[in-house]
């Protein structure tokens, strides 16, 4: 049973490839060497920055031969079958055998495989594996015409048993496979030969080449700690990051740096961003402080002057990039500073020319939307209506700033500073940051009422715009991310305890999509010194023009965007878009809520009753049925309330009359059936002044509390009464059993 | 290990010889503004084509919006790139540019090299390939790209193309701080020049032209005037009347791709055009360079049958 290993050398693969190709040259490889007829114990693909590896054991050392038989035409079949038949089964027609058959001579073809050895069957798949890799993006070089996603260099392909290691001799477009692969590009840059994976491994980290991807960023991370442990500090984790180094260096060196004085004042936002994403450092904070005032680099080498120089360089780097985001800050800040208050002004004139989407209008246009519904949503969350328009108007303005222009992640984190800055009050400065999320399902849902309204309008804007515009998900599509803006609202709502009916919101915010936008903010044509012939005056003139031109365009632009809106432009259109929306939700929420534990068939019986615009609500009355049905008097009482429910249908259709008033005490017989009055009694007592108060678990435990008397009912009582007048006054009497249980949810739509 | 050089043409002149060791015939800048080393006809015309080709030069290039009066310590809207091409691409040829590094001072033993991922696109040539930006502790110090495709045209052979960022590559080497400190000549010569001594009253003069004073209605005009006459050299027939022979005018049209190209940066450093404009410029500037492609293919340097 040989061991198998392949090596494709190449130039530098891009850090976030690596897994992924790994991955792949594993799945290729085996895939195609199962379906040859070889079987393997186990299979390990590892990478790094030049190298892909592939190690199998156990592989068998031949597959077996394979006879197969197959039924063809008839003799006589006209040539077309007997030549599609001769193309499937790759034989030739004097291959061909004739045997007698139930129904006449038949064709038969006799197809043998015989058995193959392995290298014949690895050269053969790693040549198909390597001429159609599926990297993301792959390149030619030179002369010739191969893909590789770098320069390819070299192949080691070995088969390894007692009797020794075997190149498996493969020659792709003139790269011949062998035993030899290299060491670490400067520190050991010699070529060397390998007998199996052991070796390979162990002779590589003697060449300066940790192979696994884990244990170098096991190592980054351990160096990283302890050194900033030493000085009393620590790295802040980053898991995407360190994949990230991990794959960008071979041989990982780990080096801990000072971050100039000059920029401790940075907001560590800017300075962990800027280090993360220009240069790959991660950042060292001070727990005594907060602050973040180291950096750590991994270089790719161990040098003589213990990484001396190399740290030298980075720091510098690392300043001359620090001095623009210092620059940024510093100019941002002075903007808003000036502002003081104003509505941030400068950056909200700038998104009037950016686009939000073309059908949807300009950022701004957008914002003064969502800043109406803000204002609109706040009394029902307990926020302050003016602070929440406020808010909502100045929470994206630092879309403007230059930071974010240069680092688009800070959105939200830069506006707090800014508004900070800008004198604007706590709440709306932190709803700045906040009103993007949730993002992720897991991210923390904002709580401050200022910030759950505008992150909400934030949403329902988005949701209601798009809806508008037709550009719903479809299937794995959902380019403008609506699902994730739908479950905010849900989990905005749910985890705030917040009760809100969404209908009538989006109604309005459809309204909203219709109207022209307004263009109050807009520069007054200066027109005051027409005859004026200085170079001022004819440039104010051709400035007059230009936003003359803007606004007549943006007119354009906007009632042909109307055009599109078709689905939204009659009032009832509105209402039923609304409900569609709705329906969206519900979906988002089986989702929620099947993370919970709540099954679907539960939150249908829920989502049928009135009121399930309002997701709070409807959330509530959905755990509160499923704790119910999960105790042994719900479950059963599902039983007795579709019995109940079944024998009245029924009924119901035979007589052709609805049994629904006046099952009156006084025809009752039974001592269970007139238990049964006194039990329907207590519960409705019970359960309307609950449902009234949306205590739904007080409701649903009256409710439980019928099982006993109903399934008492129908052990001791037979409905189908001889006497017409018994019979119906206990059909009257099952209709309020149906009755009540309806009232609290519709339980026709529980399944089981 | 060579000694360290002491001057920013110390560089250059390093950077000169040893390509021209390696066989690259080393050609002169071209006599045309453009924003980049690539757009020198030596690069972008002879990546098409099957003719193989080595060359290396030095190439003034400008970028009008990075222009900062000379204030910003390595932002300027004049430089110079280093710009090595050779066709087809050898298979040393990471070698042979650590071998370049080596020859202006970068002690390999000493310091961390690194290729990271960039795959390098010019919308204006309809070019792009993959390759890296080449880091030296932790700063970029060259762009590294095997062409794929230039003006729409796959490139068969592939090319393999160095660009060196000069001036950033100098101050790091030299350990200055800022540009316009570094030696352009030998400190110790009689007459020592700075880069500043040189080049901080033109960025001065040219931010200031570049931003406020270029008047964008002759630029405008300019931009039409070279696309039209682009497309008229283009169009003229091949056949040379006064020669009888074939002459296709590949060059002279692509002169005026390049000139148009640069007016567009122009145009973009006065801030007058939108950002939906931009798109259809650059659309512009794009079918001039694939048509010059289109009509470079056909000639004899492009690897057309005679």
């Amino acid at each position: 049973m040989p061991d198998l290993l392949i090596e494709l050398f190449s130039e530098e693969i891009p850090a976030r490839m690596q897994k992924r190709a790994a991955e792949d040259l594993q799945k290729l490889v085996t895939d195609g060497l199962v379906e040859a007829g070889l079987t393997y114990a186990g299979a390990a693909a590892f990478s790094t920055p030049r190298r892909l590896t592939l190690a199998l054991d156990g592989l068998t050392s031949e597959s077996k031969a394979v006879r197969e038989e197959r039924k063809g035409p008839k003799v006589g079949a006209p040539d077309k079958a007997i030549d599609g038949f001769l193309r499937g089964a790759g034989v030739a027609r004097d291959d061909l055998e004739v045997r007698d058959d139930k129904k006449g001579q038949v064709y038969f073809a006799v197809i043998e495989k015989p058995g193959r050895m392995a290298a014949d069957i690895v050269a053969e798949v790693l040549e198909k594996t390597i001429r159609n890799f599926p990297w993301p993006k792959s390149m030619r070089w030179g002369e010739g015409a191969l893909k590789w996603v770098r320069p390819l260099h070299s192949i080691l392909c070995i088969l390894t048993d007692e009797a020794g290691a075997e190149v498996v001799p493969l020659d792709v477009d003139g790269i011949v496979s062998g035993n030899t692969t290299r060491g670490h590009r400067f520190m050991t840059p010699v070529a060397f030969s390998v007998v199996s994976f052991d070796d390979y491994e162990a002779k590589l980290k003697r060449a300066h080449v940790v192979l696994r991807a884990d244990e170098r960023a096991e190592a980054i991370w351990a160096e990283a700690t302890n050194q900033a442990f030493a000085l009393g500090l620590e790295v802040v984790e980053d898991r995407g990051l360190l994949a990230e180094v991990a794959g960008l260096v071979e041989w990982p060196v780990v080096l801990l740096g000072r971050i100039d004085d000059d920029f401790l004042g940075l907001p560590p936002e800017v300075l962990q961003t800027s280090m993360k994403e220009h240069q790959k450092f991660f950042s060292v904070k001070n727990p005594k402080t907060g602050r973040i005032e180291r950096f750590v680099t991994v270089a790719n080498m161990e040098t003589a002057d213990n990484g001396a120089t190399i740290l030298a360089g980075n720091q510098k780097v690392l300043s001359a990039r620090l001095a623009d985001a210092k620059f940024f800050w510093e100019n941002d800040l002075r903007v808003a500073k000036a502002d003081a208050g104003n509505g941030m002004k400068p950056w909200f004139d700038k998104l009037r020319d950016v686009t939000f989407h073309n059908k949807l209008g300009t950022q701004a246009e957008f914002i003064n939307r969502m800043a109406v519904l803000a204002r609109e949503i706040a009394p029902s969350i307990g926020a302050d209506p003016d602070a929440a328009e406020q808010a909502a108007l100045v929470a994206k303005v630092d879309l403007a700033s230059e930071m974010v222009y240069e680092f688009p992640e800070l959105q939200g984190v830069m506006g707090r500073y800014y508004l900070k800055a800008a004198r604007y009050s706590d709440s709306v400065a932190d709803a700045s940051r906040d009103h993007y999320a949730p993002l992720g399902p897991s991210d923390d849902v904002p709580t401050a009422p200022v910030s759950v309204a505008v992150s909400l309008a934030e949403k329902i804007d988005k949701l209601t715009g798009f809806w508008a515009i037709d550009e719903k998900p479809t299937g794995s599509k959902d380019p403008f991310a609506l699902r994730r803006a739908a479950l905010g609202v849900i989990r905005l709502v749910h985890s705030n305890d917040f009760q809100l009916s969404l209908i009538g919101y989006f109604e309005k915010a459809f309204e909203r999509h219709l109207a022209v936008p307004d263009y109050d903010g807009l520069p007054e044509p200066d027109l005051s010194d027409m005859l004026d012939r200085s170079i001022e005056a004819k440039a104010k003139l051709e400035q007059a023009k230009v936003d003359a031109e803007n606004m007549v365009a943006t007119a354009k632009a906007a009632s042909k965007r109307f055009e599109d809106m078709q689905s939204i432009k009659s009032a009832d259109a509105r209402k039923t878009a609304a409900v569609g929306l709705i329906s969206f939700f519900h979906d988002r929420l089986k989702v929620f809520l099947k993370d919970k534990g709540i099954r679907h068939d539960i939150i249908d019986a829920c989502i049928a009753m009135p009121g399930n615009d309002d997701l709070t609500l409807l959330v509530k009355r959905a755990e509160a049925l499923a704790a119910t049905l999960a105790t042994d008097d719900g479950e059963n009482l599902i039983q007795g309330f579709k019995r109940a429910n079944n024998i009245l249908t029924q009924a119901e259709e035979a007589d052709g009359v609805e049994y629904s008033y006046g099952a009156e005490l006084k025809y009752a017989e039974e001592p269970a059936e007139k238990a049964l009055f006194a039990a329907l009694d207590a519960a409705d007592a019970k359960i309307a002044p609950a449902m009234q108060a949306e205590d739904f678990s007080t409701a649903m435990t009256a409710m439980a509390a019928l099982r006993g008397p109903i399934d008492a009912f129908f052990t001791d009582v037979q409905v189908n009464a001889e006497s017409a007048l018994l019979r119906r006054n206990r059909l009257n009497l099952l209709s309020r059993i149906r009755n009540i249980c309806l009232s609290v949810a519709d339980l026709t739509k529980i399944e089981g | 290990m060579p000694e360290k050089p002491r001057s920013f043409q110390e560089i250059i002149l390093r950077l000169q010889t040893y390509w021209a060791s390696k066989g690259c015939a080393i050609l002169q800048p071209y006599d045309m503004e453009v924003g980049a080393g690539t757009f020198h006809p030596a690069t972008t015309l002879r990546a098409l084509g099957t003719k193989p080709w080595a060359a290396a030069y030095v190439q003034p290039s400008r970028r009008p919006t990075d222009g900062r009066y000379g204030e910003n310590p390595n932002r300027l809207q004049h430089y110079y790139q280093y710009q090595v091409i050779i066709k087809p691409s050898p298979p040393d040829l990471q070698e042979l540019y650590l071998g370049s590094l080596e020859a202006i001072g970068i002690d390999a033993s000493l310091h961390d090299i690194r290729f990271v991922e960039d795959d390098w696109e010019s919308p204006t040539l309809g070019a792009w390939g993959l390759g890296w930006e080449v880091w030296c502790d932790g700063m970029e110090v060259s762009q590294f790209t095997y062409f794929q495709q230039v003006g729409g045209h796959d490139c068969k052979p592939v090319s393999g193309e160095l660009t060196y960022g000069l001036e950033r590559l100098a101050i790091y080497i030299l350990g200055v701080d800022h540009v316009m400190d570094m030696p352009f000549n030998d400190p110790q010569t009689p007459i020592p020049l700075t880069y500043g001594d040189i080049f901080k009253q033109t960025e001065q003069e040219y931010a200031r032209w570049n931003f406020d004073v270029a008047d964008t209605a002759v630029l405008l005009q300019h931009f039409e005037d070279a696309e039209a006459e682009c497309q008229r050299i283009l169009d003229m027939p091949a056949e040379d009347p006064k020669k009888d022979m074939k002459i296709i005018m590949a060059h002279p049209a692509y002169d005026q791709c390049i000139k148009a190209s640069h007016v567009f940066n122009l145009l973009d450093a006065r801030g007058v055009i939108s950002v939906t404009e931009r798109q259809a410029y650059i659309g512009r500037v794009r079918a001039l360079a694939k048509a010059c492609a289109d009509a470079f293919v056909q000639t004899d340097a492009g690897g057309a049958a005679a």
